[in-house]
């Protein structure tokens, strides 16, 4: 059998600090084919957006620590040499960022910063590479393209600034796209329009996308599989429908049941997560999630606090973190009114 | 851009005649004027006499005015009209003519202020362009390198001597160069202000080494620090992420996206530190005997010489006022941001 | 029948732009606010809701008086506040608190939780210094925080946390309406609903008047009764909840709306209609004559450019909106 698209084996990322070893993402393994959406959902500091660095090689020259195996189109990017990752990055595999304004140079045109990424990885005359964005600023929806193309970043909306980091990320063609948290900064509306850009860029190119963010409802809509993170590592992994309609562990519910839906019940409470995601430094053994669990009472013995889930295959492609009993966990769901 | 410009221009003249206000009332303060240029023999007569001379019997606001509008057309001393027709008769060399910008008369010197400014201007500005150079090529260039070396030993060596020379006086630097550099190891011949026309720039250039040297050092250590915490600010911005996640090499993310953006603030620094230093650079023309606009302020400081003092503080708050707007120009050249305010 | 607990009647704010010549002219102004009327009941809370650049925070800092409205009146209890100076103020404040978006950059670090909790108490000198302590850690308690930490500093506590001292604060002086600006968007998600739950809970208990400005229209949705849509300075719909979320009368609201992802009905299908609006919102500047929603609405007409249509009852319910062509 040939190998996945994209195939992340058991990835760590580690920090050393003076405090001891921050653990950003460990043991992290998935999969993704060309064309297919891969949602990546989590808090801050659940290790999403460090998990997904790593592809990009962005913590070469920095003090993290990376290990496992990133196999990418039948090349383990880690076991790349700095520069022929330099080489892949950008061109092959590319990544827009949460915040435009800040992820674009303020002192450069658009147009230079778009275009350095084309010259980056294309021989070709600086000529060209400006027509080149001036058609990708087109592409993504950037009205009167070739006169904004000289413009600085802060004369651009919310919303175009992050056109135009699409049309940066997708200059060279990449067959891996990687947005962390792309409409987090941006108004419903918008977010709706970039949403829609992004889905119908990825089916013109044939793309396979990853999408990194904090928000459910946005996995919902656009992701094929969904990867549930906690704590630096993969809690609940499945496929999108599946993932939603049947949760299986109590962070996966925990997040569903606290968000306000428009269509929700306003008679029900919401139900929070009660307590605060746990440190990354010198993590207890066991269930990260254990300390706010309001499971853990089902699991017999003290397993919860004592020895870390494996994520196990509950049926086909969906995999949970947790020692809570299956049929329990059944119960569970209906008990508490998740979907 | 232009209308920014005039408009920076504008309020700096504003800033300047108020400077110059307060100075005036500041000088006032201090009692009357007259008595100081009377000196220690002073009758009660001869006080009357000087105070009338010097128009100190006007109005301040009289006064004020006069030397406002000495400093855009020039006037002559002595002030006292009366006074003065008497004396174009009987002694017409006695009578001075101070071109604007007039800057006031000493009546110790016997000189306008702007004549003992201009005797003594020369070796301060060489001193502090040549300094300036030095402490900024040095300095950005150790700061960028500390920065890129963060944590390893390059990087700790730096800041370590940066701190260590940073907190050593300019008096022991200057003292140290002089006595080791020039007279035990004669390494450098022993400094002495030549201008460029008695000994051409080869000459002048030896001339400064020293003295520049103590006044760079210090600066250059701390602009090693800055420099360094500027570039790690700017390598942590977001914007770097992006130009390394479009696959650009190290070089080009260091030197077209991280060092642009971190020497900016660096302008602003630069323009006001050489400013400041233009208005002398008092310890190091003292350990080295540099006849500079130092040495003149703590002649004129010693003989009471007020007229003298009141045009150094003019001309250092001058300096510091045009290399503002020359900075917040330049700025908006760099920053694309500023343009449109 | 008594006057409502806050009554705002055309707010107006204009912040003037200046020329970029040497003398710098007032050449226009940003409508940011542009004749915005409601109320809120005691004990009652209103949602605004509306996208960056809406004027929403705005109309927020106006109330609470952060800022001087260019015209228009602020009712408070009866009484008109919208011009009103310093002394007059100054025990209104008791009255009318806000509670902030950041709880990173809006509480002093260098001040302990204490401090920062007791600080009104100081100012109106309403509390003995001898109570101080207790009243505090009494307020700690109430918004879930360990009494005993009101020594320590705000980098000590986590986001939600902070947002709880954020609370504290704002409740020390017992008010009777808090202006709450985005006070849960800087929050995790599981955190989110910790903070919206102690918030009821405190409205419940304390009877207080709530205008919750926010941008996401779930969470208004589960806090608010009656809800606003604001759009370029101006309300364009206010309604009842249920009628707001499930019969949008404006245009924009629909597009809103239908703009919000939603987990059910992409995962179990039968999806609403899609509207996408195209383009930026305009600028406030020069807002488009007429109805200022028409350069993005998809049923403008000729009448839409040449009349601002008046915010009037649509339908049967209590539902007013500002179009010429509402939705039925």
């Amino acid at each position: 059998m040939s190998r996945p698209f994209l195939s992340v084996a058991n990835l760590a990322v580690h920090f050393p600090t003076s405090d001891g070893l921050v653990r950003a993402t460990d043991g992290l393994s998935y999969t993704l084919e060309r064309g297919k959406t891969l949602g990546i959902v989590g808090e801050s500091g659940s290790g999403k957006s460090v998990s997904s660095s790593a592809i990009l090689g962005l913590h070469r020259g920095t003090n993290a620590q990376v290990s496992g195996e990133i196999w990418f189109d039948g090349t383990d990017l880690l076991s790349l040499s700095d520069e022929d990752m330099r080489r892949r990055r950008g061109k092959d595999v590319a990544m827009i960022f949460q915040d435009p304004l800040s992820a674009l140079h303020p002192y450069y045109r658009v147009g230079d910063q778009i275009s350095e990424a084309y010259l980056a990885h294309n021989q070709v005359s600086k000529r060209v590479a400006r027509a080149r964005t001036i058609e990708m600023l087109d592409r993504v929806g950037i009205p009167q393209p070739d006169r904004r193309v000289d413009d600085y970043p802060h004369q651009f909306s919310g919303g175009m600034r992050q056109r135009v980091m699409i049309a940066m990320a997708l200059i060279n063609d990449p067959i891996l796209l990687i947005a962390d948290e792309p409409t987090t900064a941006l108004d419903v509306t918008v977010q709706a329009q970039i949403l829609d850009l992004l889905q119908e860029l990825q089916r013109e190119f044939n793309t396979a996308l990853i999408m990194i963010t904090h928000d459910l409802g946005v996995i919902a809509e656009i992701a094929d599989d969904v990867l549930v993170m906690y704590a630096g590592r993969a809690v609940e992994y499945g496929a999108t429908r599946d993932l939603m309609t049947q949760p299986a562990m109590p962070y996966t519910w925990g997040l569903i049941q606290s968000i306000p839906d428009v269509t929700r019940s306003v008679d029900l409470p919401l139900r929070p997560i009660p307590g605060n995601p746990p440190s990354l430094l010198n993590q207890p053994p066991g269930c990260a999630f254990f300390a706010r669990c309001e499971y853990a009472q089902f699991v017999p013995g003290d397993r919860c606090a004592t020895t870390l889930p494996d994520l196990l295959p509950l049926s086909d492609g969906h995999l949970k973190r947790c020692h809570l009993d299956h049929d329990l966990a059944s119960y569970a769901v209906v008990e508490t009114g998740a979907i | 851009m232009i209308a920014y410009a005039i408009r920076r221009i504008l309020v700096g003249i504003v800033l300047l005649l108020s400077m110059v206000l307060v100075v005036f009332v500041l000088f006032f303060a201090s009692g009357n004027p007259a008595k100081s240029v009377c000196g220690k023999f002073c009758t009660p007569e001869k006080l009357t006499q000087v105070t009338k001379v010097y128009g100190y019997d006007q109005p301040i606001t009289t006064q004020f005015g006069e030397f406002i509008q000495g400093l855009a057309v020039g006037r002559d001393y002595p002030v006292n009209d009366a006074y003065r027709a008497a004396l174009e008769k009987s002694n017409p060399d006695l009578v001075i003519h101070c071109a604007a910008p007039c800057l006031g008369y000493s009546q110790h010197d016997a000189a306008t202020v702007n004549a003992d400014i201009a005797k003594y201007a020369p070796v301060t500005i060489s001193i502090a362009v040549f300094a300036f150079i030095f402490w900024i090529f040095f300095g950005v260039f150790f700061g960028v390198l500390a920065a890129v070396f963060k944590g390893k030993w390059l990087d700790r060596i730096l800041v370590g001597v940066t701190l260590v020379v940073y907190a050593l006086p300019t008096f022991f630097v200057g003292t140290f160069l002089l006595q080791y550099v020039a007279i035990k190891w004669q390494l450098v011949p022993y400094p002495t202000y030549v201008s460029i026309a008695d000994g051409g720039v080869g000459g002048w250039l030896v001339g400064l080494t020293l003295p520049a040297l103590t006044l760079a050092l210090f600066y250059m250590a701390a602009y090693v620090r800055i420099t360094r915490a500027f570039v790690l600010e700017s390598l942590s911005e977001d914007y770097i992420r992006t130009a390394r996640a479009k696959g650009l090499t190290e070089r080009v993310v260091l030197f077209k996206h991280g060092l642009r953006a971190a020497l900016t603030p660096l302008l602003s620094m630069a323009g006001l530190d050489f400013a400041a230093l233009l208005a002398g650079a008092v310890i190091t023309e003292s350990v080295f005997n540099y006849q500079g606009l130092g040495l003149l302020a703590v002649i004129a400081n010693q003989n009471s010489d007020l007229p003298v003092l009141i045009g150094l503080v003019i001309v250092a708050g001058a300096a510091v006022i045009i290399m503002n707007i020359l900075v917040d120009i330049l700025y908006a050249f760099v920053d694309p941001r500023v343009r449109l305010r | 029948m008594a006057a409502p607990l806050l009554e705002v009647r055309d707010l107006v704010m204009h912040f003037p732009v200046k020329s970029r010549g040497v003398i710098a002219r007032t050449v226009g102004h940003v409508k940011a606010v542009d004749g915005v009327s409601f109320t809120v009941e005691a004990g009652q809370s209103l949602g605004l809701v509306g996208e960056s650049g809406c004027g929403k925070t705005t109309t927020g800092r106006l109330i609470t008086r952060l800022q001087k409205p260019t015209s228009g009146q602020i009712l408070f209890e009866g009484q008109d506040i919208a011009q009103a100076g310093p002394r007059v103020l100054k025990p209104l404040r008791r009255e009318i608190q806000m509670i902030f978006q950041d709880p990173y950059t809006s509480l002093n670090p260098r001040q302990t939780v204490g401090e920062i909790v007791g600080a009104p108490l100081v100012i109106h000198k309403l509390v003995p210094a001898s109570q101080r302590l207790a009243r505090v850690q009494e307020l700690l308690e109430v918004v879930g925080l360990n009494p005993e930490h009101y020594n320590r500093y705000p980098h000590e506590f986590s986001g939600g946390q902070r947002q709880r001292i954020g609370i504290a604060r704002a409740l020390t002086l017992q008010p009777k309406l808090l202006v709450a600006d985005e006070p849960v968007s800087a929050l995790d998600v599981s955190i989110q609903a910790q903070v919206i739950n102690l918030m009821q809970d405190l409205q419940r208990e304390f009877n207080i008047a709530f205008l919750f400005i926010a941008h996401d229209l779930s969470i208004v949705r589960h806090f608010c009764p009656e809800v606003a849509v604001m759009y370029l300075g101006k309300i364009v719909e206010k309604a009842p909840r249920d009628e707001l979320y499930e019969h949008p009368k404006h245009p924009y609201t629909k597009a809103l709306l239908s703009a919000v992802p939603n987990i059910e009905q992409a995962v179990l299908g039968g999806r609403r209609e899609r509207i996408r609006l195209q383009g930026d919102v305009p600028s406030p500047i020069n807002p488009p004559s007429g109805c200022r929603f028409r350069t993005r609405c998809w049923k403008a007409q000729d009448i839409c450019a040449t009349t601002e249509p008046p915010l009037q009852k649509v339908g049967a319910g209590a539902d007013v909106a500002a179009c010429h062509f509402p939705e039925q």
